[in-house]
């Protein structure tokens, strides 16, 4: 932004497509004092062609999530197009047109929900009153079907098409003033609609980071050091370079640490195989990194060694809970742990760039285009405007593509080339050189009257950090559940010391949390006779949003209306379970969302488990945009949560990551994945978004289920099959 | 070393290693962007062709072991009536999330399909256990391949 408050006043801009004779319309972000008609800083999502067809533009990056299908869904409602001939355009980088380009937090429904539909209506507005005017009629007395507007009175109607270039010269409405329909009358919102890149998707045409050409573009391969940000000591560069095919290799000193540019050796070839075979002869030697490496198991015996008195600081106390728990009927404690994690997003991390006349153009799959301008620019001292960032769909991105270091690396690597570069990322430097989910441990009290009541809980969270800083996506909320609905409640944090490098996955915090959290409320449950579903009806008690809606509110209403829903859809308590054949509940509130799971599980003699049925009740407001990206996100979240919590651990071994590849960070395969019933419990809020939220209760019910089929109790992930043998 | 390689119906000649994996022949030699490099050492999936109707993981396999064998792709597969069928069952389900592996996934379903019309809910597992989806769309892709080969419902 120009200035500080340009982007609080929002107008709707509109100019006459270059050429095509459509019209082009949009939100604009104009800064004080700037001309509303300077074309650069238009924010265009709408252009009506002659033909009728319409293009929309989607803003964020698409990671899989559905956006490029769901915010074009929002704006063409409005418009009332006529959806099979919409066609959506990948926007650019370019926050001073768009404000914030992100795939983050599952925000892009929220935030985009009213505002999308208002760009939307603005046009439907245009056209109508261009077709009125050309009618000689009120435009109140029209209206408009799929892709036309009508005059019923008098039988005419015309197509967006031959109202554009008319509609473009009429001045626009005020966004705010008009009137969004009435969701009954939706047409597209609430329709399943494929994704717009299906045809491209099973067809093969290219359409990834990876799949980038640009002319005259060579390979590119980075190493870097096992052992987070090492110096090379020295490499066998000319070893390299006598590879067929290899053009350059060079070292990469680093700057601005692992967030930015690490030290490494690049090699540059025509093909990336031959990049790779020229890395093979690399023979790097890698300075000994400043600090001793940590382990994993010197993470566990720092954690084991730290006592419940140890605890560096208290995030909370609410009521007395040493007290509480000295009075308690009963009182029990565990300890929980989860491990850290990798994304391994399927389409290894790759990035195009172009350096040319002090210009960079890069084409990257990303989740935040922005943050990797900045870094760019900062790294490679170039001005953030002359840096052109195209966002590319992304193969994945479950949150490993906020960070945006690779973008720094190809940029760095084409420069110091002198030509087009596609650098693309090996397996086993995706899973080695990560941002992982932090490794956490939990030890808890808790205590319950002799009626059964939860009156004390007391939770010692052990997490990564340096200093008192906790490592990033590390930390705990203050409110984080059920702070505010026990009495008598501590949560105190201890920094265990790690230089591992963290950073948010899927559902950051509460993709580890609710493990611990809903495993220990299930014990208390179990503790107190109860039955673990009703027990936690109890502990969310008769409230309703406790808090302040958009920063802390928790809504233990819509938590119980999702509780009972899964409750009444699985049988819950009223179905016969065979030996070593159970159930397990967990609910958790993130993302705006809530969710409440069942999984049923079998358990073999040998410990084997097979996860035979989930069903799952989410809540995120009263309206489903697109319900068939929307099952599919949450049955993702639901497997993709499965799938860590059975097979997956990230283990450090003198500063290195141990694992490499598919064959060592187990990925769940189809054979493994159960059948997951979905259902939407709509509740009158706006709506939100549904890429993460679904994924925090799995791995819990997961494992509450294991016990209702084992009395074993899973404290640590991934389960252990070994501990859960029969006998 | 040149090679005179079969893909999709024509012949393609490329001048590289021998031991360069057929993917990246594929992709970087001839522009043939449809197979995905996932993984590098056969676990994934993403890089599946087939090789006389044979579904292979062609990031593990050398050039000058494709010998005469004709190379269909993710991009080819669309001309055959199974992968047409597989591609449209895809597209109507809306299976894709990221869409990385689908062309894999593609690929390994329609060799499933012309071996074995109706598969079994087994069958389908094994012949699809060696593509991973990050996304985890399995129960989709499962439905896809059941549609594809003309069984509706659950299995």
């Amino acid at each position: 932004m120009a200035d500080g408050n340009g982007a609080s006043r929002r107008e709707v801009i509109q100019l006459a497509a270059g050429g095509s004779g459509g019209l082009v319309l949009g939100f604009s972000l104009v800064g004080k004092g700037e001309a509303a008609s300077s074309a650069a800083r238009l924010n265009t999502y709408v252009t009506v062609q002659p033909d009728g067809w319409v293009e929309v533009v989607s803003k964020n990056p698409e990671i899989g999530q559905g956006v490029k299908t769901s915010m074009p869904m929002l704006i063409a409602e409005e418009l009332d197009a006529d959806w099979s001939k919409v066609r959506t355009v990948q926007a650019d980088s370019d926050p001073g047109l768009y404000g914030r380009q992100f795939a983050g937090g599952s925000m892009s429904t929220p935030l985009h929900w009213d505002e999308l539909r208002r760009v939307g209506a603005t046009g439907r507005a245009l056209l109508i009153a261009a077709a009125a005017k050309s009618w000689g009629v009120d435009p109140a007395t029209c209206s408009t079907e799929p892709g036309r507007v009508v005059h019923a009175a008098s039988g005419r109607s015309a197509g967006y098409g031959s109202l554009a270039s008319a509609a473009a010269a009429l001045p626009a409405p005020d966004p705010r003033s008009l009137k969004l329909k009435d969701p009954k009358d939706f047409r597209i919102i609430g329709q399943p609609m494929a994704q717009v890149d299906t045809p491209s998707i099973v067809t093969g045409k290219p359409l990834f980071g990876i799949d980038v050409v640009v002319p005259g573009m060579l390979f590119a391969t980075f190493e870097k050091a096992p052992v987070f940000g090492a110096g090379v000591e020295a490499a066998d560069l000319d070893a390299a370079r006598a590879v067929k095919g290899v053009r350059k290799a060079f070292r990469v000193e680093g700057a601005g640490g692992t967030e930015a540019l690490s030290p490494g050796v690049a090699v540059v070839a025509d093909t990336w195989w031959q990049a790779r075979k020229g890395r093979d002869r690399l023979n790097i030697r890698w300075k000994a990194p400043e600090e001793p490496g940590l382990s994993s198991r010197d993470l566990e015996a720092l954690m084991a060694s730290t006592a419940r008195s140890s605890v560096d600081r208290i995030e909370r106390h609410d009521g007395d809970v040493d007290a509480a728990l000295k009075g308690a009927a009963k009182r029990i404690e565990a300890t929980y742990h989860y491990p850290y994690l990798a994304h391994a997003a399927l389409e290894p991390q790759n990035c195009t760039a172009h350096y040319s006349k002090g210009r960079m153009e890069i084409w990257a799959p990303t989740q935040n285009p922005e943050s990797g301008r900045q870094l760019v620019a900062k790294t490679l001292s170039i001005r953030p405007e002359d840096i052109t960032i195209h966002m590319v769909r992304c193969g994945g991105g479950f949150g490993r593509r906020l960070t945006n270091e690779y973008m720094v690396e190809a940029a760095w690597i084409a420069r110091e080339t002198g030509a087009p570069v596609k650098l693309l990322w090996t397996r086993e430097d995706d899973i080695r050189q990560g941002f992982y989910r932090p490794a956490g441990w939990h030890k808890f009290e808790g205590g319950l009257d002799a009626s059964g009541q939860l009156v004390a809980w007391h939770d010692h969270f052990l997490t990564p950090g340096q200093g008192v800083q906790t490592a990033r996506s590390a930390g705990m909320s203050a409110t984080e559940f059920p702070a505010r609905f026990v009495p008598n409640f501590r949560y105190g944090l201890s920094i265990l010391p790690s230089p591992t490098p963290t950073g948010p996955l899927r559902a950051p915090g509460s993709n580890g949390i609710s493990f611990a959290v809903q495993g220990f409320i299930d014990e208390l449950a179990h503790a107190a006779g109860a039955d673990p579903l009703a027990f936690r009806l109890k502990l969310l008690g008769e409230q309703g949003l406790v808090g302040t809606p958009g920063r802390d509110g928790y809504d233990a209403g819509r938590m119980r209306g999702v509780l009972k829903k899964v409750a009444e859809v699985s049988g819950w308590g009223r179905t016969r379970m065979a030996p070593r054949q159970g159930q397990g509940v967990a609910f958790h509130f993130s993302h705006l969302g809530y969710f409440a799971e069942v999984v049923q599980v079998r358990v073999a003699d040998d410990g084997r488990i097979r996860v035979e049925k989930v069903w799952v009740a989410g809540d995120v407001g009263r309206q489903i945009v697109n319900p068939s990206g929307a099952i599919n996100q949450v049955q993702g979240s639901v497997l993709d949560g499965l799938s860590a919590a059975l097979g997956q651990e990230i283990t450090l071994e003198g500063g290195a990551v141990v694992q490499g590849n598919f064959d060592d960070y187990r990925l769940m395969r189809i054979a493994d994945a159960p059948p997951v019933e979905v259902h939407f419990v709509l509740s009158d809020h706006p709506p939100t978004g549904l890429g993460e939220p679904a994924l925090p209760p799995a791995p819990p019910a997961l494992c509450n289920a294991i016990f209702a089929a084992t009395g074993k109790r899973v404290r640590r992930l991934p389960v252990d099959p070994a501990l859960l043998v029969a006998g | 070393m040149a090679f005179t390689l079969s893909v999709n119906g024509r012949n393609r000649r490329v001048d590289v290693d021998p031991d360069t994996p057929l993917l990246w022949v594929l992709r970087d030699s001839l522009g043939v962007l449809g197979p995905k490099f996932g993984c590098g050492i056969g676990q994934c999936g993403a890089c599946t062709v087939h090789v006389d109707g044979t579904p292979v993981r062609s990031c593990a396999l050398p050039v000058e072991a494709v010998g005469k064998g004709k190379v269909t792709t993710i991009e080819g597969i669309g001309e055959t009536e199974v992968g047409a069928r597989v591609q449209k069952a895809w597209a109507e389900l809306d299976v894709a999330q990221c869409g990385y592996c689908q062309p894999g996934q593609i690929m390994s379903a329609t060799a499933l399909l012309a071996s074995n019309p109706k598969p079994s809910a087994d069958d389908i597992d094994a012949a699809m256990s060696g593509n991973l989806c990050r996304c985890a769309t399995y129960i989709r892709i499962r439905a896809a391949v059941r549609r594809a080969s003309g069984q509706t419902g659950e299995a």
